[in-house]
């Protein structure tokens, strides 16, 4: 058994970590507090956005009405974009993002190069190996439109220039404080059909019956909403993540610091045991000796 | 009769209600939208929404985005847009004299920071403007301009 004094020190030492954890506990709690408002801020035009690129999608011909609308006929090249978080200490939460990414596209039929955005995600993905062609990390702890919409503009770009025929978002969903899904998401072509990154408003009106009249041009409007609302897809997904990841951290640091609350309980039992040990062993001797002394 | 309008911008709802007609800032020019109107998609340029719902009119600044108008519903989809009633001129103020000192003081070399800037200046102005044009009994004072 160890001595009283090894055991004093283990015993700050697991206080300390305790001490640790909850004030990161505390200052996730405000995070996903403030992330969740985030989300929920830019969920009304996210929904009105993706129902209006619906809308257009409806409209007939929508294969020749843009190229970021259009299908591929063979598919070559894949794009993955891979949200995690800057840092650890989150539970399983960027592992799990890897993890569904290495089972969802290690058997890819064809080659596949990932954007990661996250700092997390970058590092376990380069030691996997996997060709990672740009890395978005160090975002801000509450980013604008502006600050993810190059993300978007990226994937969009090598879209357009052939280098890839099909883009794939994997994020995670977060649904509440309990639970976040890692979830993918196509992002180009845009898949309109099934659901969308937001809920539907069932049955609000039908979709438009004739066909739009544009202004300006048809093609200049297109090419201006079409990248613009998927770069929104990014954004929203970023949000979504972060929310996320807070929550994973939160709830990882309360058990984390339930964890050592048991174990310096624990601890501080065998410790006065050890004490007490040494007190009755101390006790015994001067007894031991004074009765040695009487007897003489 | 009337014709439903929704006015989101990116981080919330602005206006969402029955009104009798909507007149918006079209890339090719105003236009009014009145209930049973074709249905059309348009970007919108910098300048002022007009709603008007039982005889009183409602204006919104709105700077730039995308409209789309629906037989029953007109959706405007801004890249920021506020009620003229809500705009605090101080801080439109002092965003304006933020981009201009920062374009005075060069251009910046990143295009990305140079069209915030830019952004941020014509966004104020605009709100500015609409203040002091249309604001009920509001004079700014000490402006000349």
């Amino acid at each position: 058994m160890a001595s009283a004094r090894e055991m004093r020190l283990r015993i700050r030492s697991v206080k300390n970590i305790a001490q640790v954890t909850r004030a990161l506990e505390t200052v996730s709690a405000s995070k996903v507090r403030k992330a969740i408002a985030a989300v929920t801020a830019t969920r009304p035009y996210a929904t009105k956005a993706w129902q209006v690129l619906k809308h257009v999608a409806q409209q007939p011909g929508r294969e020749s009405l843009h190229p970021l609308l259009a299908e591929r006929t063979s598919v070559n090249k894949t794009l993955v974009v891979v949200i995690t978080g800057d840092r650890g200490l989150a539970g399983a939460y960027n592992s799990n993002v890897i993890r569904f990414v290495a089972s969802r596209f290690d058997n890819h039929p064809v080659p596949v190069k990932y954007i990661a955005v996250g700092r997390k995600g970058r590092d376990l993905l380069i030691r996997r190996r996997k060709n990672v062609i740009a890395d978005f990390s160090n975002l801000p702890a509450a980013p604008s439109f502006a600050d993810v919409s190059a993300i978007g503009r990226l994937a969009v770009d090598e879209f357009m220039k052939g280098e890839v025929d099909e883009v794939y978002l994997v994020y995670t969903d977060f649904v509440n404080m309990a639970r976040q899904v890692t979830t993918v998401k196509k992002l180009l072509p845009l898949e309109l059909v099934g659901e969308g990154l937001v809920e539907d408003f069932g049955g609000q009106h039908n979709g438009p019956q004739a066909a739009y009249e544009y202004e300006p041009e048809m093609n200049e409007i297109l090419d201006e909403i079409i990248p613009r609302f998927t770069a929104l897809q990014v954004y929203q997904a970023v949000l979504e993540s972060l929310a996320s990841e807070h929550a994973a951290r939160m709830v990882a640091m309360r058990n984390a610091t339930d964890n050592a609350k048991e174990l310096v309980g624990e601890l501080q039992l065998a410790y006065n045991k050890v004490r007490q040990q040494t007190i009755t062993n101390d006790i015994l001797d001067i007894v031991g000796g004074a009765e040695a002394l009487a007897a003489k | 009769m009337t014709i439903r309008c929704e006015i989101v911008s990116q981080d919330r709802t602005v206006f969402e209600g029955d009104v009798d007609i909507v007149v918006l800032p079209g890339a090719d020019g105003e236009m009014g939208i009145l209930p049973k109107h074709s249905p059309v998609l348009t970007t919108l340029k910098y300048g002022i929404i007009k709603i008007r719902r039982g005889g009183k009119e409602e204006l919104f600044t709105v700077a730039g985005g995308v409209a789309e108008v629906q037989p029953d519903i007109v959706t405007v989809l801004a890249d920021a847009a506020e009620n003229i009633e809500e705009i605090d001129v101080e801080r439109a103020e002092a965003a304006r004299k933020r981009a201009e000192e920062a374009l005075a003081k060069g251009v910046p070399a990143d295009t990305d920071a140079y069209l915030a800037v830019e952004a941020a200046l014509r966004r104020s102005n605009l709100r500015i403007d609409a203040v002091r044009r249309y604001r009920r009994g509001s004079r700014i004072p000490g402006s000349e301009s």
